[in-house]
């Protein structure tokens, strides 16, 4: 398939992610304006209001409702989208794991926004970490191009019948959300083409019969009935089930939407950059990898063997890519824009260090707290951390495990 | 607004069940009978969905059904967020050509503590923004799922186990929320007040709020037996002495405009049929400690709200 003509616009992150679901024949979207999400539901009611989609578009009460609405009308057959971030993640907490338990494919963006308290409306991923257990897959992106671009996927990836997994997007709050960028938006009709419409897949209804997966009169079932010690467990076990699938069709989907946009982020999963020879490496999520990205280059002309990883899904979280691209690399520091409060260092650093256990090699492996509540992350910290990376390196000896990094003393 | 549907009781009896026997509901559950009376009164393809409670519990437990309907059911507190998503999916799916009725009804069913309480913000919600669904309120007093706590919708002086009858405090302080009016106040087309003792006039409140075009509220009161402390064989016994008593008077407000309905209409017409409240609280078991010399003035603010709360609703009928 040829890469189709594209249009640059000057568009903000939210402004990417209401683009791509003007473009996606959504049937519902259910939304509750939150900053710094709202510029998305904006710009939606907006396309509604002009008559460029033929959305139901719901501004509901609360995000608990926003969640609620979009998880029945997806068990009744819409393809559907919310957004949220922050306390509006929080508040949809419970039914994110109904959602993922009921196997209802909704999209959600997600603007990843400080939780409070204090109150803060800035940057940091505390908010879309906290839910990394709620069975949903998670993308996130490192700018507003792939902010687009991963919204278009997504509806590909959740509503996949041998998924039928929620796929939530995260774009940093601010740095994406509110900044303009050149955005590459691909023609409408490629889009239609791509994103395709639901298919519903048939599942085994009351005595047996084969029957569409959704609220139908015509072959009713019951949909989220209560399920104890006999079932439950295996109804849990087919989520994860789904999820080990999650890898490959994401990476399918990701060469699929490559070969009509042009446009690659590693391999879908994880994104590394000039780490083939790297001897030392950050490993981060987010709009912080482009900052980390200029300072790889710089250190590279320089002779220093310098890489960076940047995760882009964290649910699936990608266990042999992580390995194989860290493989060779001595020291490692983990950027984590999230803190577990009183364990040892943030839920990415956990989850690398514990990945690396199964290296052939075990690399030194360190943790950043950084840019809580949307403090700067500028070049001259992520020069600090490679910094002590070459002394951990050169002295074979980690003086600090886990340390806050850009915070006053 | 008058139905324009007229039905025979032998009509309902070759209606097929749409809540089915087998459920495991307990022997004379109120809210058992009036699932089963109302949806009697479909009137073609129907969506149901049900907030966490007892109906749910019973009618559900994986892998049985009792339904023979779409059904769905996701949390406590959202039942009117999820009636809201379907009913709004249903209206999507027609504008592109891809529903194959050309209407179905969606109908919403919670008890009290999914009403009063933890679902009232939703609730609100969805009427505010006038979704075309019924909601139905099954009240049986308190969560008795959970096992009899007190929720918004327990009256005055009943023991729950979270209003227990203390030695100091009797029973629960606080006065039921006037749910209903509410609902009312809300600007919906349509707010009934009905019970499984009043079958017909149950059944047409049904039919009126699935046919009326936006929220309609259905409230039903549905004694329980094992949170009310009665006999299983007394629930529709008890149920009509809530109504004789004014306790639970049944009514219908059309756009705002109430209307008494004709079990309480005798006792507005001919006030020496009412019962003293007395009756209806001796009959159970979670008043019971209120028959004491200590703490049978509570008997009589029940029966002084009671009065109150009558006299308000015939000034609203315009039969004061």
């Amino acid at each position: 398939m040829a890469i189709a003509k594209q249009n640059l616009l000057a568009l903000s992150g939210d402004e990417a992610v209401a683009y791509a679901v003007k473009q996606s024949d959504v049937d519902v979207v259910s939304a509750y304006p939150i900053t710094p999400q709202t510029i998305i539901v904006e710009r939606f009611s907006e396309y509604v209001h002009n008559g460029e989609v033929d959305t139901e578009f719901v501004c509901v009460e609360s995000e608990h409702s926003a969640l609620s609405m979009c998880l029945t009308a997806s068990a009744t057959g819409a393809r559907v989208f919310t957004a949220s971030g922050s306390a509006g993640l929080a508040l949809m907490h419970e039914i994110l794991y109904v959602t993922s338990g009921a196997r209802a494919p909704v999209v959600m963006a997600i603007v990843n926004r400080a939780l409070s308290g204090p109150i803060n409306i800035h940057c940091d991923q505390s908010d879309s970490m906290v839910e990394r257990d709620a069975g949903w897959i998670q993308i996130y992106v490192e700018n507003s191009q792939e902010a687009y671009d991963s919204t278009l996927q997504a509806f590909r990836i959740a509503e996949h019948n041998d998924l039928l997994l929620p796929a939530m997007v995260m774009l940093d709050a601010f740095f994406l959300s509110h900044t303009l960028e050149s955005v590459n938006v691909l023609p409408d009709e490629t889009v239609r083409k791509f994103v395709g419409t639901r298919k519903i897949p048939l599942i085994k209804g009351h005595g047996g019969k084969l029957v569409p997966f959704k609220l139908d009169p015509e072959n009713p079932i019951t949909m989220g009935p209560l399920d104890l010690y006999d079932y439950y467990f295996e109804h849990k076990r087919q989520q994860e089930e789904a999820m080990q699938r999650a890898p490959q069709i994401i990476k399918e989907i990701h060469d699929e939407y490559a070969r009509i946009s042009g446009r690659k982020y590693g391999n879908g999963l994880i994104e590394p950059y000039r780490l083939e020879d790297a001897e030392i490496a950050a490993v981060c999520l987010g709009s912080t990898a482009g900052t980390t990205k200029t300072v790889v280059d710089q250190l590279r002309t320089k002779g220093i063997k310098a890489g960076l990883l940047r995760l882009r899904t964290y649910r699936p979280y990608p266990v042999q890519d992580i390995i194989n691209a860290l493989e060779n690399v001595k020291a490692v520091a983990v950027m984590d824009r999230s803190h577990s409060f009183g364990a040892s260092g943030g839920p990415v650093f956990h989850e690398i260090r514990h990945t690396l256990y199964d290296a052939s090699i075990h690399p030194h492996i360190v943790d950043y707290i950084y840019g809580l509540g949307g403090r700067d992350m500028p070049q001259k910290l992520i020069h600090e951390i490679y910094k002590d990376l070459q002394k951990i390196v050169k002295t074979k000896r980690v003086e600090k495990l886990v340390q806050f990094i850009g915070v006053r003393e | 607004m008058a139905s324009e549907w007229k039905f025979t009781i032998k009509d309902l009896a070759e209606k097929p069940e749409i809540f089915t026997s087998g459920h495991r509901a307990c022997a004379g559950c109120g809210p058992a009978i009036a699932y089963r009376q109302i949806l009697k009164a479909t009137r073609g393809p129907i969506i149901a969905t049900n907030a966490t409670g007892c109906m749910e519990v019973v009618s559900t437990i994986y892998p049985y059904t009792a339904w023979n309907i779409p059904w769905i059911h996701t949390a406590f507190e959202n039942v009117a967020a999820n009636a809201a998503g379907i009913e709004t999916a249903l209206k999507a799916l027609k504008k592109k050509g891809q529903l194959k009725h050309d209407h179905i009804d969606v109908i919403a069913f919670a008890g009290d503590g999914g009403t009063y309480d933890i679902g009232i913000q939703a609730l609100s919600g969805a009427a505010e923004r006038g979704h075309d669904f019924l909601y139905v309120l099954y009240d049986n007093e308190a969560y008795m799922n959970t096992g009899i706590q007190r929720s918004g919708g327990t009256p005055h002086g009943a023991w729950t186990t979270t209003s227990p009858a203390g030695r100091v405090i009797p029973g629960k302080p606080e006065y039921k929320k006037p749910i209903a009016d509410i609902m009312v106040a809300h600007g919906i087309p349509y707010v009934a007040a009905a019970s499984p003792a009043h079958w017909r006039d149950l059944i047409t409140k049904a039919r009126k709020g699935l046919e009326v075009d936006g929220p309609a509220f259905l409230h039903v009161i549905a004694p329980c037996p094992r949170g009310w402390r009665y006999d299983t064989s007394k629930t529709i016994e008890i149920t009509r002495l809530a109504i004789d008593t004014c306790v639970f008077p049944l009514w219908e407000a059309v756009d705002g405009e109430y209307a008494l309905s004709a079990p309480s209409k005798v006792i507005a017409l001919k006030p020496e049929r009412k019962i003293p409240v007395k009756e209806y609280l001796k009959a159970q078991g979670r008043f019971r400690h209120l028959f004491t010399p200590e703490f049978e003035h509570v008997i009589d603010e029940i029966q002084q709200i009671t009065d109150r709360r009558w006299k308000s609703l015939l000034k609203k009928c315009g039969m004061a």
